[in-house]
């Protein structure tokens, strides 16, 4: 009995240690960052992990800088952001209600499209819509941005969201229609506010795609003041080596602290998501 | 009183909407009858010389001309601007020919009904006839269309890319004419020995890192999951909690980050070996070990994915199993060994090979961490960690190897697309099995 109670307690002595080994590791590059955007000085280099002198001048310069427009650059990504999340998780839920509660021709066919097309790396086609957002005279522009990643999201978020929706029960709807509610009105009434918990998980997925993609953004914003946050910041570390990392650690932190505050207060939901994905596919 | 079926059909395919408006459905048929109106005029402009164009891509190059009496250069035929606006109207005109085929078998079916007796809708019932009964096509139509355009039209024009010989230095628009080559570039890809060394190095390469990042990710998340579920382990939502950090830092911040604190001589990490008297380590700089640094980091990043998907399904795993397994006399290794693992490796296969699939196009694990470097000599425009995808990357963007590119993403695809499609359908048949939920 006695050993046994020992075992257990090595057991859980072990593992208190190896979390907090795994926690430190997981928590340190956050809080490097932290502190690297209050240190002083532009360097990488520090003598001490907690700089002697704390200075919120990183911050202050970014937003008054001439060379970093980080302010515009939020702006511009805010704007981009919202207004592909908002079309880009209508147009998911459009297609994931239709091909979950709706039996068609070429519905099978239709699916797997979707399931083939979201397989070819995503930049393989990048050239050609470069050429075609060319002809139409909309390079370099944000329109560009919303129209791609929206037109995208249904992609990429079908088969989650249509996982979902096949989960809540047909009986509902088919009450509805008993009661006359038409199919607009099924959607609207029923399914709209049962998939709350999935379209926040899209609506966020949809938000931080364009919010941290630069692959696609450096590409078709040209001029500096049309950048998103996500090339900004990449200008920042890449063609000046280095040499002003503690105004990356700032930006880096405006950037990075509203999506982990989304992302702590939807846990849950992510989870869900996931899972939903996962067995349901 | 068959002829009217075959009349409005003959009308509706000479022209669309005659059908329509000869079936007594005027508003119907002065729609259809505008969009071909719209669609012919749109045709007489452009057909001709998108046919044109894909087929020959062009055939004048700059030239030197004499203009007014002064030779200046002139501007020729720019083949990809060519081919592209070719493919847009060859779209236009597949989706004519849709709505010309919906158009003629919907004035044969109108005719058939008002041969049997029965009035046709006027527009309103039109209307709720589509709203009640095809609604979800109607629904379709918006998402369709962006996916065409955007998805389906440019993979198609970069498969055709990968068949004609658009490539620095010799054939790039403006200057240059680009031509069809067939199967050319493949060839050298494959067999000839400048391309196919860097091509299998790569692939291997590519494939070592799919499995390594799979695996280290998912045991990795799975041992985590196992450490804080544990019997008696306190404040579980605080563990989970920080553990999810990574997860929620933007890739591009963490990995930029990373790559700061891995350098070779003013990296942290460095420094901290150094501090214990460990000579620092080439992290970036030597090709083993920037391999074994992106591995690490990659774990760092993946692992919260996994340990939250594992740590849900763990919480589906009925307890009566490891009360049963306790009555047997089960020890603790031995309960995860029958119960857990075996349920957990149930569920998420699949999610497995997605993460595998979806590893061998990580693109932005490698590219902002080493950007493929260090730079390997033996190779065609690679580095020693690059994948496909980036290489790929690497020769449109810096190197205008864009055929090669082509050529390079139809491969990656047909390997992702054959895990996929394994993958898809073995979860059909799990679900129809209905062995778990």
């Amino acid at each position: 009995m006695i050993g046994r109670k020992f075992a257990n307690i090595s057991r859980l002595a072990v593992s208190y240690i190896i979390l907090i080994v795994l926690a430190i590791s997981a928590l340190y590059p956050a809080i490097w960052i932290v502190l690297g955007s209050l240190r002083p000085g532009k360097s990488l280099y520090s003598k001490h992990f907690i700089p002697d002198q704390l200075t919120l001048v990183h911050y202050k310069e970014l937003f008054t800088s001439q060379v970093y427009l980080f302010g515009t650059w939020y702006m511009n990504t805010l704007k981009i952001a919202l207004c592909s999340m908002l079309i880009g998780v209508l147009l998911t839920l459009l297609t994931s209600y239709a091909v979950s509660r709706f039996r068609f021709k070429g519905r099978q066919t239709a699916l797997s499209t979707l399931l083939i097309l979201g397989m070819f790396p995503g930049f393989m086609s990048m050239i050609a819509i470069y050429l075609l957002l060319k002809e139409f005279h909309l390079l370099d522009t944000h329109l560009a941005l919303i129209i791609v990643y929206a037109a995208g999201a249904p992609l990429s978020g079908t088969f989650i969201a249509k996982g979902f929706l096949d989960t809540i029960p047909r009986s509902l709807d088919e009450a509805a229609r008993i009661d006359g509610a038409s199919n607009f009105g099924i959607f609207s009434r029923i399914i709209l506010p049962l998939s709350r918990p999935m379209i926040t998980y899209m609506a966020l997925t949809q938000f931080v795609g364009p919010w941290v993609d630069f692959i696609f953004a450096r590409l078709i914003l040209r001029t500096k003041e049309n950048w998103t946050v996500a090339v900004g910041m990449w200008d920042m570390v890449n063609t000046i080596q280095n040499s002003n990392f503690t105004l990356f650690s700032a930006g880096a932190v405006l950037i990075a602290v509203p999506i982990m505050i989304l992302f702590a207060f939807l846990q849950r939901l992510l989870v869900d998501g996931l899972t939903a994905g996962a067995s349901k596919g | 009183m068959r002829i009217q079926r075959a009349t409005a059909t003959i009308l509706s395919t000479i022209f669309m909407g005659l059908g329509q408006i000869y079936n007594r459905q005027f508003v119907k048929g002065i729609i259809f009858f505008l969009i071909e109106s719209a669609c012919v005029y749109y045709f007489i402009g452009n057909l001709g010389r998108a046919l044109w164009g894909i087929a020959t891509l062009g055939d004048t190059p700059n030239h030197l001309a004499k203009v007014n009496g002064i030779t200046k250069m002139v501007p020729g035929d720019h083949s990809i601007y060519i081919l592209i606006q070719s493919l847009i109207t060859l779209f236009v005109l597949i989706l004519f020919l849709i709505a010309w085929v919906m158009n003629i078998r919907d004035a044969f079916q109108t005719a058939r009904k008002r041969e049997a007796g029965i009035p046709v809708n006027n527009f309103k019932q039109s209307l709720r006839y589509v709203r009640d009964y095809k609604f979800a096509e109607t629904f379709l139509i918006l998402p369709a269309v962006g996916i065409l355009f955007f998805t389906i039209m440019p993979i198609i024009f970069m498969i055709l890319i990968a068949f004609t010989n658009y490539s620095a230095p010799s054939h790039v628009p403006p200057a240059k004419l680009v031509d069809w080559v067939g199967f050319e570039t493949f060839r050298n890809l494959l067999a000839l020995k400048t391309w196919s060394h860097t091509f299998y190095g790569v692939l291997t390469w590519t494939i070592i890192w799919a499995i390594l990042s799979t695996v280290t990710t998912y045991f990795g998340g799975l041992l985590v999951a196992l450490l804080i579920s544990q019997q008696g382990i306190r404040f579980k939502g605080f563990w989970r909690a920080i553990l999810i950090i990574p997860y929620a830092v933007p890739q591009l911040i963490s990995l930029l980050l990373m790559r700061n604190l891995f350098n070779g001589q003013f990296g942290p990490i460095n420094q901290y070996l150094r501090y214990f008297g460990l000579g620092g380590l080439p992290w970036l700089t030597d090709p083993f070990w920037a391999k074994v640094t992106v591995i690490i980091v990659n774990m760092w990043v993946g692992i919260p994915v996994s340990m939250l998907l594992i740590m849900g399904v763990l919480t589906t795993i009925p307890r009566d199993m490891y009360e049963a397994a306790e009555v047997d006399g089960a020890s603790n290794f031995q309960k995860f060994r029958i119960v857990t693992l075996p349920m957990v490796l149930f569920t998420t296969a699949p999610t497995l090979i997605t993460q595998f699939a979806g590893n061998i196009n990580n693109f932005n694990a490698i590219f902002l961490l080493t950007g493929g470097n260090p730079v390997n000599g033996n190779y065609q425009y690679a580095g020693s960690t690059d994948l496909l995808v980036t290489w790929l990357y690497k020769l449109t963007l810096d190197q205008n190897k864009n055929n090669m590119a082509a050529a390079v993403g139809i491969i990656i695809f047909i390997i992702i697309a054959s895990f996929s499609i394994y993958n898809y359908r073995r979860t059909n048949s799990f679900k129809q099995e209905d062995m778990i939920q």
